[in-house]
C-alpha cells in the first residue's frame, strides 16, 4: 500500500524513515521461502506418531540409540538401523516461555518450550502443556500426541501429577 | 605454520540504526580508517574476507560489492559465516591464510545491515540458527528462547536470579555509555531491566542484545610484512581455538555450559601459552559473547575465569568492572554496543587492539599490565565457538 502510494506520488517506491528522516527505497521484489524437506528415511517416525507411539532408530550393529531418529550410524558407519519404541515418560530439564514469537507462529499464544530427559535415555524438545509457573525442578512429564492449530499432529510434553 | 600474525589497522563504524547509509557505504565507514591506521592502500592487499550472515539485507555478494566500492578488485576473497561468530570465522580465514604463507596482508571485514528488514523478519530468521527441522519448524524457538533455556537451567542449578542477570546488562550499559560507537549510549538500572517486558522467560527486553547495523574492519599482516612496513602500533594474534556444538539442543549434555566454548578455550589457551587453570592471571580483560545476560555469566565459567556456579558471584561483587578481578565487555558488549552479527567478532578484535594499545575512550580504559586480551565469540547457542587471545608481545 505504502509502496503504491509513493510510486504514485514520487514516481519511485520511496519512503522517508520516520526517526532519521533518511530516504529509503522500498524494495519492489518480495521473496517467500518454503522448503520441501525429505523425510523418506524416517517415515516410521511419523507412522508411529499417528498410532500414538514415539519411535526412533537404533543401530543393529553397535546398539547406539538415536533420537531424533537418523538413517546412519556415525559410530560404526552402518546404515542398518532398527526402529524401536521409546517409553513416553521422562523428567523435565529446562524450559522457556516464548512471548515474542516469529511471525510464522503468530497464531499461537505465548508457548512454553521445554527439554525433558526420557527414562530411556534420549532428551526431547517440545512444547509443554499447562501453566509453566506450576512447574518445579525435577517435574515428571509424559510425551503425548496433540493436534496443532494448523491441523497436523505433533508430540508435546504434558506434566504428570 | 611459523608466521606470526598481527592486527596493524582497525576501523569501526557507528553501530545502531543506520538508515542513513546502504551496505557498501556502511562497509566503507570501517574500511577507510582501517587502511589509514595501517598505512596501506587497497592495492597492497593480497586477499580479503567478509564475515556476513546476510539474509535480512539486500546484498548477498558483499565481497564483490566491496571489491568494487573499496577498490579491491581483482584480489581474491570469500564470504565467511558461522552464525553470530561470523566475524571471528572471518578473522580465522585471514589468520590461517597468513599462517600458511599464502598471503602477507589480508583485510577482514565484518558487516551486517539487519535493519533492512523489519524486526519481525529478523526474529523469524535468527530463530533458525539451530536445528531448523526438529526445533524451529514445530516448536518456534527464537534466539532468546534458545539461550533462555540455558538461563533457566543455570537458575535451577545454582540459584541465580533474574536480578543477577540484570546486573550484567547494567554493567554493559554503564560502559556502552562511554563508547561513542555503541548503539545504546546510556546507563540503566536493575529496575529498568526487571520492569521491561518478557521476550522469552526468564529474559526480558533488557536481557537481550539488540538488532543492529554496523561494520568493523581489521587489516592483518605477517611478521615479515610488519617488519617491512615498520609498523609500530599493532597487536598479535597469540592463539585461537574453535569449537562446534550439536544442532539440536536436545542433544546437549546439560544447559549450564557450552562444550564448544570449553573446547575452543582449551586450544586457544594452549597455543597462547596461558595456564588453563588460571587464565585470569594472564589477561588484562576480555570481551565475551553477551548476546543475552545469562550467556555472559556462563562464559565466565566456560572460560575458567571462575569456578562452576561462581559466575553470578563475579557479577554480584562487580568483579568484571574495571578494577575488579577481570574487566569484561567494557566496550558495552553485544548488549549495549550492539550486535551486527557478522561485525561482532571483528569489533571484539578491535576492542582488544584499542585496550592493549591504551586507545580506549575516557572512563573505559583497563589497566594494561599483562599485555593480553581475550575475545569469546559464540555462534547460535554454542553451535559455533571461537576464542581468540590477542597480545602486545608475539610468542
Amino acid at each position: 500500500m505504502e509502496q503504491k502510494k509513493s510510486i504514485e506520488e514520487f514516481g519511485f517506491p520511496l519512503v522517508v524513515d520516520e526517526k532519521s528522516g533518511a530516504l529509503q527505497w522500498l524494495d519492489v521484489r518480495e521473496l517467500n521461502i518454503r522448503y520441501t524437506i525429505s523425510i523418506e528415511n524416517i517415515k516410521p517416525f511419523y507412522e508411529g506418531l499417528r498410532q500414538g507411539k514415539l519411535l526412533t532408530t537404533r543401530c543393529k550393529k553397535c546398539n547406539e540409540l538415536y533420537f531424533p531418529p537418523q538413517k546412519d550410524c556415525y559410530k560404526c558407519f552402518s546404515s542398518d538401523m532398527e526402529w524401536i519404541e521409546l517409553k513416553r515418560e521422562g523428567t523435565l530439564e529446562t524450559l522457556t516461555v516464548i512471548f515474542v514469537r516469529p511471525p510464522s507462529f503468530s497464531m499461537y499464544d505465548p508457548y512454553t518450550v521445554a527439554v525433558a530427559k526420557l527414562d530411556d535415555g534420549p532428551k526431547i524438545l517440545a512444547w509443554l502443556k499447562g501453566d509453566p509457573r506450576k512447574i518445579r525442578p525435577g517435574q515428571r512429564v509424559r510425551v503425548e500426541i496433540g493436534r496443532r492449530k494448523e491441523g497436523y499432529m505433533m508430540y508435546e510434553l504434558v506434566p504428570l501429577g | 605454520m611459523s608466521e606470526n600474525v598481527a592486527i596493524i589497522g582497525t576501523g569501526h563504524s557507528k553501530f545502531g540504526t543506520r538508515k542513513d547509509v546502504n551496505v557498501a557505504e556502511l562497509c566503507w565507514e570501517s574500511i577507510k580508517p582501517a587502511f589509514e591506521s595501517a598505512g596501506v592502500e587497497p592495492k597492497d592487499i593480497d586477499y580479503f574476507v567478509v564475515g556476513t550472515a546476510g539474509m535480512w539485507s539486500s546484498e548477498a555478494a558483499v565481497p564483490a560489492l566491496i571489491a568494487e566500492y573499496a577498490g579491491l578488485e581483482p584480489k581474491g576473497s570469500m564470504r565467511a559465516e558461522a552464525a553470530c561468530a561470523t566475524g571471528s570465522a572471518a578473522i580465522r580465514v585471514g589468520y590461517t591464510t597468513i599462517k600458511s604463507e599464502l598471503a602477507d596482508l589480508v583485510l577482514v571485514l565484518g558487516v551486517e545491515k539487519m535493519q533492512e528488514s523489519p524486526s519481525s523478519t529478523v526474529i523469524e530468521l535468527i530463530g533458525r540458527f539451530g536445528s531448523y527441522f526438529w526445533e524451529f519448524e514445530n516448536f518456534g524457538l527464537t534466539f532468546p528462547g534458545y539461550y533462555a533455556m540455558y538461563g533457566t537451567a543455570y537458575m535451577i542449578k545454582y540459584g541465580a536470579t533474574e536480578e543477577d542477570f540484570a546486573k550484567v546488562a547494567v554493567k554493559n550499559h554503564y560502559y556502552g555509555a562511554k563508547n561513542p560507537y555503541a548503539q545504546f549510549q546510556r546507563e540503566i538500572t536493575v529496575e529498568t531491566v526487571l520492569k521491561s517486558p518478557y521476550i522469552a522467560w526468564p529474559f526480558k527486553l533488557y536481557d537481550c542484545s539488540p538488532i543492529t547495523d554496523g561494520s568493523a574492519c581489521v587489516i592483518l599482516a605477517s611478521e615479515e610484512k610488519v617488519k617491512e612496513l615498520g609498523v609500530e602500533e599493532k597487536v598479535w594474534i597469540l592463539g585461537q581455538g574453535t569449537g562446534t556444538g550439536t544442532a539440536n539442543l536436545s542433544k546437549r549434555k546439560d544447559f549450564t555450559s557450552l562444550p564448544s566454548v570449553v573446547h575452543a578455550a582449551e586450544i586457544a589457551y594452549k597455543i597462547a601459552g596461558i595456564d588453563k587453570d588460571d587464565p585470569v592471571k594472564y589477561l588484562d580483560g576480555a570481551d565475551v559473547h553477551d548476546c543475552f545476560t545469562a550467556a555472559e555469566i556462563i562464559a565466565y565459567e566456560d572460560l575458567n575465569f571462575c569456578r562452576r556456579g561462581e559466575g553470578m558471584k563475579l557479577v554480584r561483587e562487580e568483579q568484571t568492572y574495571i578494577g575488579g578481578r577481570i574487566p569484561v565487555n567494557i566496550d558495552g558488549g553485544l548488549k549495549a554496543k550492539g550486535h551486527p552479527i557478522g561485525a561482532t567478532g571483528v569489533s571484539q578484535a578491535i576492542e582488544a587492539y584499542k585496550q592493549l594499545l591504551q586507545k580506549a575512550e575516557p572512563g573505559r580504559q583497563a589497566d594494561i599490565v599483562k599485555g593480553r586480551w581475550l575475545a569469546h565469540n559464540v555462534g547460535g547457542t554454542g553451535h559455533y565457538a571461537y576464542v581468540t587471545v590477542y597480545g602486545l608481545e608475539k610468542r
